[in-house]
């Protein structure tokens, strides 16, 4: 399990709280799709994801990337008990919606780099260690009951 | 998986943004690769890894004209980058796995930098040709 310090959990927090997660969340999701553009395999009702500024400005990918955030939200306020937070999610992204867990790792990554590209130097080494921690957690968990 | 025109113009354009800051942010890649993957710092047990570090931002400086190189031969990585090729399958055999870690945190080092240029059709070019790299790197490993 994961274990997170007083400052691994202070990074994180005090960066989220700073956060716009409708904006950011569409914005991780479209770069994931731009950036990986297999990953677009799960979304073929979003309608148009033919250019990088059609994603990008894509109202359903803006809208799931702000569910999918949003429910990261959930894992900061649960660091200690990632697992039992996303048991659920974990049985329906492989149950039902077939996603293979590398695509949380990928998602991940993206989001960190918004991070970096949102603060700037406020996004030390250090603040992306505890994030990079985070994510990785998150995608585990979300990998954990898959069968 | 190859880069398009379209990818060389956006790796060009961000090498000539950089200028002479690449060697800073190949220490600054570096420094974060051993923050966020301490699995990462076993291949350097020789070197002073503490913040700041001397070793780590003359090795950074090493990486980043190497990728510099590398953005001023799109067309022939394989021979522009022979030589390293070499010296990571033969010598150094610094396990794959690494190399999506540091082109990981040279994206973000540059994020944090440049964030106005860093668009989603930069960062995708960016991903690829930290890729392409990596793959000539381990190209002669068996």
């Amino acid at each position: 399990m994961v274990h997170f310090s007083p400052e691994e959990k202070a990074a994180v927090t005090s960066l989220w709280g700073k956060v716009n997660v409708e904006e950011a969340g569409g914005e991780a999701l479209g770069r994931l799709l731009v950036v990986y553009p297999w990953t677009q395999r799960f979304f073929d009702n979003f309608g148009n994801l033919s250019s990088a500024s059609a994603i990008m400005g894509n109202p359903k990918v803006k809208a799931h990337g702000k569910k999918v955030l949003t429910s990261f939200g959930e894992a900061i306020k649960n660091m200690d008990n990632l697992k039992g937070t996303f048991a659920k999610l974990s049985e329906l992204h492989c149950d039902k919606l077939h996603v293979d867990p590398e695509n949380f790792r990928l998602l991940g990554n993206v989001l960190v780099i918004i991070l970096a590209s949102h603060f700037g130097k406020e996004f030390t080494p250090d603040v992306q260690a505890a994030w990079q921690k985070l994510v990785a957690g998150v995608a585990t968990a979300l990998a954990h009951k898959y069968h | 998986m190859v880069l398009s025109p379209a990818d060389k113009s956006n790796v060009k354009a961000t090498w000539d943004k950089i200028g002479s800051h690449a060697g800073e942010y190949g220490g600054e890649a570096l420094e974060r690769t051993f923050a966020s993957f301490p699995t990462t710092k076993t291949y350097f047990p020789h070197f002073d890894l503490s913040p700041g570090s001397a070793q780590v931002k003359a090795h950074g400086k090493k990486v980043a004209d190497a990728l510099t190189t590398a953005a001023g031969h799109l067309d022939d990585l394989p021979g522009a980058l022979s030589a390293l090729s070499d010296l990571h399958a033969h010598k150094l055999r610094v396990d794959p796995v690494n190399f999506k870690f540091l082109s990981h945190c040279l994206l973000v080092t540059l994020a944090s930098h440049h964030p106005a240029e860093f668009t989603p059709a930069v960062h995708a070019s960016l991903d690829k040709f930290f890729s392409a790299v990596s793959t000539v790197l381990t190209s002669k490993y068996r």
